[in-house]
């Protein structure tokens, strides 16, 4: 199998993502059931989603302000949009047609920047509805074909979904994951979704198509869909664009279709034949009327738009003089704001990403009860050379345990940086009590350094610092 | 002319008032019930025992001297595509077999709020398709003025039950006309309301964008009552216009007065020459008790039957694809979930329901939508511009309910087309969304109730019903 990331790919990857995001709000789209995920099956349901006959649909305002938020966030235009019908027959979907949003959806036109500079644009994000969920029984290893039997849980029908399409901008499987972690941070911070792709709250269909390498038409595109996680995501298309490029390759020809990623077998499989293929019959759906949010409702709604990743990556980059990697790493850990807090206290930002980074985010549960004055305390401390990085870091970790003032903490421990002095004298006893080993270290062998510097921090206590008594060594060694 | 059973107005008066009791009244109508239902068939479940408890409650709340509300005591029918917790509601089809809907319909919230009493589910064409009764899966109701002749329909168990006396009110459903060509073969009162100004939550659907439930009474002032008590806004249905329903009884004895009333001339033209000499009598009444009445053309409305015959059953093929077996009713099996699926609405349907579930996927279909459902959408736009134009110069129109008086069964159960030819002059309304009623108006050659129609623009209930209320003082 050809393998994509051997040496000048002789093909490029065009991939086009469907993200069905189910929107965080407390009830259903059009009734007033609860929309929670683990709840015993069929428990939350009423006639409207169950579609018994008689029912309406009445439209959730909190969905359509999710919605409008997800779209104001991806630089979408948000406009006066319709409900369809899809119809057609899947034992999950209750009317046998699911209401959605066709040729006139809410948002439309937006793009997605992603953390390395790229640009993916955003087609559409639509309202719809979710389908209920079958489970298939003995036999058919799950699917509904060649099952004994099969059982649906209602308790999914009706939850609210914005589902975002993008452009056919994607152009590796690095790309991809890296678009869905930022729409999928970006959903989040809208309030829209709790991102959580192993609930199926976000779910992931690809279009991945491949064609010659500088080419810049488009190719045959298959759909894979069951795609739960990132992993998934990058792996199947990989392996789905090197079977096209093999298929290609040999002569043969790609044939638009489903393919459902299998995990376990590492490979994509075909789904449901053309022969199958649907016609959706969409019309406009009679039991809706039309949606026209006016500019105060937009307005209001944007305005309510924490600030988002993009942002937060680039105050962070500026204030902190980091790059946009480490600077995407702390907004990801949602630290920046301790960060900046530090930062405007004029503690070096540097250091301070760096503690966030490595000492704080090791405990993230703690790193939200830290206090962001001791925080910004504690750096201000070793900034000015009171505490060594070694004492910085012990404090800092009692900080995310226990709490309380740096001083105190710092004072508690009998921490002082060593003064110059005391520190050269140190280095010089050391030198004098071992003279083999110095005549080892001046001969340039590195492996002894460890012995002095254990030796000075042992006489000092551990108030000395490593750096500083390696700095001094390296002096005592140049100047014979 | 005088109705031959008590009116709802008069029975509620007198229950509220103690002179009689609700459970009086309801064993009236049951022994007209019991007497007549064998041959006329205006019901699918008739309600003795509930409608008993209910009256008995009512009568305990009017001795503690509380004040159950406006239909007190009054019973009602429901055509059986309204939804009631705990009874079957069958759409008269084996597709819902079994079936016992977990909620009650808005409208039968509002009845149980105003003190009716349900007596029983009436007859219809299978899930409201049919002009005659006779698309039931249950067998076809007959009219009680001539037990050879149809009821009308879809709505032809409602009408008959008020005609027959088994019920003072009773509430319908009209798509195309069938509240109000029943009820002109019954001799009755049918109102098809503006679209929105009844809630349809729990009216099992048809076409969703023509269905509205309405009432059927004896008398002008019955339909009033009923229709003040079921009309108001419903948050549960988001096609419920907003705020409350304008007050109709209290400007029912307005008159006409300076009302401006516009004959149809493309509804009058065709009609049977005994219905239409009705329509100018009815005419010349108005003209008498001092409306402005003249000759108006709405040259599109002719196409109004092409279009709902495109529209309904469009939206008809996806309402009902939700009977496949899978949650309630009916489920025949098969060998897997598709054949179990056509195997249950092959045996489920009858054969009306199937001819429009596949005339309205066909005008759906992925290459047809523009030619068939895009078209009638755009026909239906012309036929609100004729009657926004008509209603410029006009405060009411009126026009023929049916083509015919009752026909007799089946005459033409052979020929749809025919068939559908019923609902003519009755289908306009719907596709414009606006009101329209019907009042028997004297009889045709067969001594048949003839039925006029009093349209107006939307909103327009009041002065419909004032329009209505002189002609049936005009009657001999």
């Amino acid at each position: 199998m050809a393998d994509p990331e051997a040496g000048a790919r002789a093909y490029d990857i065009v991939v086009g993502l469907e993200v069905h995001c189910e929107l965080r709000t407390v009830t259903k789209l059009f009734c007033g059931c609860r929309n929670a995920f683990g709840d015993e099956p069929n428990t939350n349901v009423c006639p409207v989603c169950l579609g018994l006959p008689g029912s309406l649909p009445v439209l959730n305002r909190q969905a359509v302000e999710y919605a409008m938020a997800v779209g104001l966030a991806l630089s979408c235009e948000v406009r006066p949009s319709l409900f369809h019908r899809k119809n057609y027959f899947y034992p999950d979907m209750p009317k046998d047609y699911q209401v959605s949003q066709y040729d006139e959806p809410i948002n439309v036109d937006g793009h997605l920047d992603l953390p390395d500079g790229s640009v993916v644009g955003i087609e559409r994000a639509h309202m719809e509805e979710d389908t209920g969920k079958s489970s298939h029984v003995g036999g058919g290893g799950g699917r509904i074909h060649g099952a004994d039997h099969s059982l649906v849980d209602y308790n999914r029908a009706g939850v609210p979904l914005v589902e975002i399409v993008s452009r056919p901008d994607i152009r590796s499987s690095a790309q991809a994951v890296d678009y869905v972690r930022e729409l999928r941070a970006i959903l989040v911070t809208t309030g829209a979704s709790d991102g959580k792709m192993e609930e199926g709250s976000l779910r992931v269909d690809a279009n991945v198509s491949v064609r010659p390498a500088g080419s810049d038409t488009l190719g045959t595109r298959c759909e894979i869909k069951n795609l739960n996680s990132l992993r998934s995501l990058g792996r199947a298309i990989d392996h789905e664009a090197a079977r096209q490029w093999d298929l290609l390759d040999t002569g043969e020809r790609i044939v638009q279709e489903t393919r459902h990623w299998n995990e376990d077998l590492g490979r994509t499989v075909a789904g449901r034949s053309k022969e199958e293929a649907y016609d959706y019959r969409y019309f406009p759906e009679p039991d809706l009327v039309p949606l026209a949010p006016d500019d105060a409702w937009r307005d209001r709604v944007r305005a309510a738009i924490p600030m988002l990743p993009a942002a937060r990556r680039a105050r962070l980059c500026q204030a902190a003089g980091v790059d946009a990697a480490l600077a995407g790493t702390v907004v990801e850990l949602d630290l920046d704001t301790l960060v900046l807090a530090a930062i405007s206290a004029k503690a070096d930002g540097r250091r301070a990403v760096n503690r966030a980074v490595n000492e704080v985010a090791a405990d993230i549960d703690a790193a939200r009860r830290l206090d962001p004055a001791a925080f910004t305390k504690l750096l201000l401390l070793e900034d000015q050379g009171k505490l060594t990085a070694t004492q910085a870091k012990q404090v800092l970790a009692e900080l995310l345990t226990a709490g309380g003032d740096p001083v105190d903490i710092a004072a508690a421990r009998g921490f002082e940086a060593l003064g110059d002095d005391a520190l050269a004298g140190a280095v010089d006893a050391a030198i004098a009590s071992n003279p083999a080993e110095w005549e080892r270290f001046k001969g340039g062998d590195a492996k002894v350094t460890g012995f002095f510097v254990g030796l000075v921090m042992r006489a000092s206590g551990g108030k000395a610092d490593g750096k500083a008594v390696t700095a001094l060594l390296r002096e005592r060694a140049a100047a014979g | 002319m005088s109705a031959p059973f008590a009116t709802a107005v008069g029975t509620a008066a007198a229950v509220r008032l103690g002179e009689r009791t609700a459970r009086q009244v309801v064993e009236e109508v049951l022994a007209r019930v019991g007497v007549r239902e064998g041959e006329i068939h205006a019901f699918n479940t008739v309600l003795a025992g509930d409608a008993r408890a209910a009256a008995d409650a009512l009568d305990q709340r009017i001795a503690r001297g509380e004040d159950p509300g406006p239909l007190a005591g009054v019973p009602v029918a429901l055509k059986d595509n309204l939804c009631t917790r705990g009874v079957p509601t069958t759409c008269s089809s084996r597709i819902l077999e079994g079936w016992k809907p977990p909620y009650d319909a808005t409208v039968v919230e509002r009845l149980a709020g105003a003190g009716a009493v349900v007596v029983g589910k009436t007859n219809l064409d299978e899930f409201a398709m049919g002009s005659s009764t006779e698309n039931s899966a249950f067998g076809p109701t007959r009219n009680p003025l001539d037990t050879t002749r149809v009821p009308g329909g879809s709505s032809g168990g409602s009408a008959a039950a008020v005609a027959a006396g088994f019920a003072p009110l009773a509430l319908g459903s009209d798509t195309g006309g069938s509240i109000r060509q029943p009820a002109a073969f019954c001799g009755v009162v049918g109102v098809k309301p503006t679209y929105g100004a009844v809630s349809r939550y729990g009216l099992v659907a048809f076409a969703s964008s023509l269905d509205q439930i309405g009432p059927f009474a004896a008398t002008v002032a019955d339909a009033a009552l009923l229709l003040e008590v079921i009309a108001g806004h419903d948050p549960m249905d988001s096609t419920s216009n907003p705020g409350p329903a304008a007050p109709i009884s209290a400007r029912l004895g307005d008159g006409v007065e300076g009302l401006r009333v516009g004959i149809v001339r493309e509804l009058v033209k065709g009609v049977d020459a005994d219905v239409e000499a009705r329509v100018r009598e009815a005419a010349d009444a108005l003209a008498g008790a001092g409306a402005k009445v003249d000759e108006v053309s709405l040259p599109t409305v002719v196409h109004g039957l092409a279009a709902y015959y495109l529209i309904a059953p469009a939206e008809a093929s996806s309402n009902l694809a939700r009977y496949d077996g899978v949650r309630y009713g009916l489920r025949v099996d098969g060998t897997d979930v598709a054949a179990m699926n056509a195997a249950t609405r092959g045996a489920g349907f009858g054969a009306e329901v199937k001819r429009r579930i596949m005339l309205g996927t066909y005008a759906l279909s992925a290459g047809y939508y523009d030619a068939y459902y895009g078209q009638a959408q755009r026909v239906r736009t012309l036929i609100i511009r004729d009657f926004d134009a008509a209603y410029e110069d006009f405060d009411v129109l009126v026009s023929p309910t049916a083509p015919t008086t009752a026909f007799t069964l089946g005459a033409k159960t052979s020929d749809p087309l025919a068939m559908y030819m019923s609902d003519v002059c009755t289908i306009p309304s719907n596709l414009a969304g606006h009101p329209a009623m019907t009042l028997p108006y004297g009889t045709g050659d067969d001594g048949l109730p003839v039925g006029v129609q009093v349209m107006a623009p939307a909103l327009g209930e009041p002065v419909m019903f004032r329009v209505a209320a002189v002609l049936e003082a005009s009657r001999g």
